[in-house]
């Protein structure tokens, strides 16, 4: 017997846990399903530090936290969907907060606001300097009051089933025996993630791996904005992990091998004791990591075993704001760098941290594809635009969620049971999977090989500056390595928990995906937030004032077009930092 | 300091193996590695059939829970210096089933923690939009600490009453359980009353403290159990004396 | 929920490991641990002892002799010279678990652990002391 759902979600993670709330709250009636790779409290949302934001305080305004990030956004975001995301994150973070999220308060017992990069007034929400980890078990185990919601954990989705242009379900390997099955459903919500493990540097787990992308993207679905890839400015050197912007929203400096603030002399204004909004350490992420860069070609960055790093000085906080405020931020640090922030300065660098681009969707997150819905990282509506403010994605996960849960939901109501036709396709599913990976005899080079130098040519060709030479390099090396991967070495043959099997399958998805960036970006002539062109260093609005939208035709080769953007009340402008 | 070193690492492969066996491999002595960074470069460079879980790398997510040199940790947050010259035995997390090489079962643990209701439990529910239900600093640092655990599960295989007895509630679960039942804004500790002062709830901790040695996180679980076997005992008190008495 | 389903056609077998009789030998903080366990053995032997002290007073200055002749021969030494070792044993290893299990807060700070372990030891030597007063006094 098929296992069949009305609504299907890919993905337990903060988006994922919140469009099956959704589902299950607003028709009782629906068969609702997740289906994660991993257990649910182990997505990556729960890495997520500093924050989320929401307007909560009386002097601020919907209209600025819209126009923040529209300006943030490098005016790529479609406005109408801003303007919705803005209006709903209060609300979204305040149901989490009734569901037990222990944000931190004012002494009056009122959340508490922190400051946050490119943002005009303080409107991050935060707990500690764990919030995903804290929003993401709550969200969890508030699931878990509603048995209706049906988990199939440590299952893995290798393709979607599509019958008559709908998709109609999914196939997915259950690591633990090996059994490859479909489960059907009327309607999939893509809530998966994003892709940084396509680079070698990132603050990403290992599991970010751009599934849900590649999923939609040979299921006929367009990915859009893949170009636009962000890298945080301050990650670890060795391991990539995240040091958290709110160490500069609570006033840390990023200097140099002078020990100089290196960010006033790059329009982001003048450095100033106390940490300033929208100015110096709290621009926004593209203009820093790409100060980062040129202080590097002027040999004004710091040598270190791992390459060169600038210095985030934190130890004018003192100890006790470090300790309430950033504990985590200090246990990462004397984890794994061996260094005390209280006494000593933090080595970082940019490192790739949030996928922009993502499955093209509406405003109700659904995709073109019939029955495909997407939101979070994996999705891209886009309220982002070529680069995204921190401590929005948190909120776009609830918004979003529950936008897609509810389209979701909406649709599975009011459609058909999928046709046998998808049965047969799964089976070819299972086939292909057997024949061509669980069984591979031979086969000359290891996944980690392909996977390393893919990650290389990613970083070398479509880092934080690109050219047409440097990406047309990384194309063609691409194009080898999807060759490469045909005959690569799988040695597990093993049903139970092959993990090897996994790593091929996610190499597969994340040679298309870092494919889709580089076509993407090579076809982008213009610099615009976290796309910056050394042979078109200017913002283009008379082109480019529009979004990527890549396809795949059925013959392997990708199409881009590019729809305008959604301009509701902000004409584009100048992005003003510092001043 | 050499720059090699060895890693016994327990291999089970159900297919064609019975029980265990421990295959040895020699990896570089970095000194920036984790005994994680040891796995990866077995499975990438010598091994590809090594199988285990792991995901943050920064000892949030809890995926990477192992038995390294005979103790419960997270490998991503064991260092491989710590050990030399070593060799370092690595197995999968004691008290569980094992799947295959390092992965064990958790879904005993997984129907442990819905069975105390972990979700904020209220008489009177508010709609969001009227705001949020106050809660001052010292409010939150009342539960706080048993807010931290990430679901390890390294107490689970520390705790010798839950190796003997896998009925046992268990550390993390009824740590969560406080998390709630501390929480100013919840008012469901009756409904979970039953669940934890069972017999295979907090009465069967014999208070041997592993758990909380083992906790990557200073949860203190033996703390919360501890603290609620008082809660009981004043509960069923309570229940005695003022049988239609409000709880 | 989540049910791990059937495996039919598929090989899973999954290896339990039995737990060994000397598991409690594995670890120090094991063994330490049962020996804090069997040390309220002794606890009862000096409940018991403290009885039948009690009751060797009621009956007379006779069996209370007999008493304090059978308190003295050496195996009854030995016995209660290793039941206060355990003893004592037993009332520390306690004493270092309260503060974990007691949480007072005072004006909203918890008050630190050591002070409620002082308050133990505080508590143990006033009542030593009165006990002491009591019958050597």
């Amino acid at each position: 017997m098929t296992p069949s759902h009305d609504v299907l979600i890919v993905g337990g993670g903060g988006a994922g846990l919140r469009a099956a709330i959704a589902v299950v709250e607003s028709d009782p009636q629906l068969s609702v399903a997740i289906v994660s790779k991993v257990y649910p409290m182990r997505s990556h949302t729960v890495s997520a530090e500093g924050g989320a934001a929401a307007v909560i305080r009386s002097g601020d305004s919907l209209e600025e936290h819209a126009h923040d990030t529209i300006s943030g956004g490098d005016w790529l975001c479609d406005q109408d969907a801003v303007e919705a995301f803005v209006k709903e994150a209060p609300e979204e973070l305040l149901r989490l907060e009734h569901w037990g999220c222990p944000w931190s308060r004012e002494p009056d017992g009122h959340i508490a606001v922190r400051p946050f990069g490119g943002m005009k007034q303080m409107r991050t929400w935060f707990a500690a300097d764990k919030t995903g980890f804290h929003l993401l078990h709550t969200l969890f185990q508030t699931s878990l009051q509603h048995e209706r919601i049906v988990r199939y954990d440590e299952w893995f989705v290798t393709t979607l089933l599509v019958d008559d242009g709908r998709v109609c379900g999914v196939v997915a390997i259950e690591l633990m025996s090996g059994r490859i099955e479909a489960i059907t459903a009327k309607a999939v919500i893509l809530a998966s993630g994003g892709c940084g493990r396509v680079f070698p540097f990132t603050t990403n787990a290992s599991i970010k791996t751009g599934d849900g992308m590649a999923l939609a993207f040979r299921a006929g679905a367009p990915l859009k904005d893949m170009e636009f890839v962000q890298y945080h400015p301050t990650g670890l050197p060795f391991t990539g992990i995240l040091i958290t912007e709110a160490a500069r929203a609570e006033g840390g400096w990023l200097v140099n091998r002078d020990g100089y603030r290196y960010l006033q002399d790059y329009d982001l204004g003048k450095p100033e004791p106390k940490p300033v909004l929208k100015s110096m350490e709290l621009g926004p992420r593209d203009r820093l990591s790409q100060a980062f860069v040129k202080e590097a070609e002027k040999g004004r960055t710091v040598d270190s075993p791992y390459g060169q790093v600038v210095h985030l000085d934190l130890r004018h906080l003192g100890e006790t704001v470090i300790t309430t405020k950033l504990p985590m931020v200090r246990e990462l640090c004397l984890d794994y760098e061996n260094i005390d922030p209280v006494r000593e300065l933090i080595p970082v660098r940019p490192v790739v941290h949030y996928m922009m681009g993502g499955v093209h969707t509406d405003i109700h997150g659904a995709t073109p594809l019939s029955g495909l819905y997407a939101a979070g990282e994996v999705a891209c509506v886009s309220i982002n635009g070529a680069n995204r403010l921190g401590s929005n994605s948190l909120p776009e996960l609830f918004v979003f969620g529950a936008r897609a849960g509810h389209a979701a939901a909406d649709f599975a109501a009011g459609a058909v049971d999928p046709g046998p036709a998808v049965l047969a396709q799964a089976r070819d599913e299972r086939r292909r999977v057997e024949r061509d990976l669980l069984r591979r005899d031979g086969g000359r080079e290891p996944i980690s090989a392909i996977r390393e130098e893919m990650q290389e040519t990613m970083e070398q060709g479509a880092g934080i500056y690109r050219s047409a030479d440097s990406m047309t390099k990384a194309a063609d090396k691409l194009r080898e390595l999807q060759e490469r991967f045909r005959s690569a070495r799988i040695e597990d043959h093993s049903r139970t928990f092959n993990t090897e099997l996994v790593a091929a399958l996610e190499l597969s998805f994340m040679l298309d995906v870092a494919e889709s960036i580089v076509h993407s970006a090579s076809r982008r002539e213009e610099s615009r937030g976290a796309h910056q062109r050394t042979d078109f260093p200017a913002r283009d609005d008379k082109r480019f004032l529009a979004h990527s939208l890549i396809h795949r035709d059925a013959d392997g080769s990708s199409r881009v077009e590019y729809p305008p953007v959604t301009i509701t009340r902000w004409p584009p402008g100048e992005r003003v930092y510092g001043r | 300091m050499a720059d090699r070193i060895i890693l016994q690492v327990t291999r089970y492969r159900p297919e064609r193996d019975k029980t265990p066996t421990t295959q040895d491999y020699e990896i570089p002595l970095r000194k920036d590695w984790s005994v994680l960074d040891g796995l990866n470069h077995i499975k990438d460079h010598v091994d590809g059939t090594l199988s285990y879980r792991w995901s943050c790398r920064m000892g949030i997510c809890g995926s990477c829970g192992m038995t390294v040199d005979g103790e419960p940790k997270l490998a991503c947050a064991t260092f491989l210096t710590d050990y030399a010259p070593g060799p370092l035995r690595v197995e999968p997390l004691s008290n569980f089933p094992v799947v295959r090489d390092l992965v064990v079962e958790i879904g005993d643990f997984m129907d442990k923690l819905s069975t105390v209701k972990p979700w904020i439990i209220r008489e009177d529910e508010q709609p969001p939009a009227d705001g949020e239900y106050l809660q001052t600093p010292t409010e939150l640092e009342e539960y706080k600490q048993y807010s931290m655990c990430i679901n390890c599960m390294l107490c689970y295989s520390a705790c010798p009453v839950y190796g003997l007895d896998p009925d046992f509630l268990g550390p993390a679960a009824i740590a969560l359980a406080q998390r709630y039942n501390l929480d100013s804004r919840d008012q469901g500790g009756h409904e979970r009353l039953d669940v934890l002062s069972a017999a295979e709830g907090v009465w069967a901790c014999t208070y041997v403290g592993e758990c909380t040695r083992a906790c990557p996180k200073d949860v203190d679980p033996a703390g919360a159990i501890q603290r609620y076997k008082v809660t009981a005992v004043n509960e069923t008190l309570k229940s005695f004396l003022l049988p239609r008495g409000k709880r | 929920m989540s049910e791990n389903v059937d495996y039919s056609g598929f090989y899973a077998r999954w290896y339990r490991p039995r737990v060994s009789r000397f598991w409690w030998l594995r670890r120090r903080s094991y063994l330490l641990f049962v020996l804090r366990e069997l040390s309220s053995v002794f606890v009862a032997w000096f409940v018991v002892f403290l009885l039948l002290l009690v009751r060797a007073v009621s009956q007379g200055e006779r069996e209370y002799q007999r008493f304090l002749d059978l308190s003295a021969t050496p195996w009854m030494l030995a016995l209660n010279v290793v039941a206060l070792f355990f003893v004592v044993f037993h009332t520390i290893t306690w004493f270092n678990l309260a503060p974990q299990a007691i949480v007072v807060r005072l004006r909203g700070r918890r008050v630190p652990g050591r002070w409620i372990l002082i308050l133990h030891y505080l508590a143990w030597a006033v009542l030593s002391a009165i006990t002491a007063w009591v019958i050597l006094g």
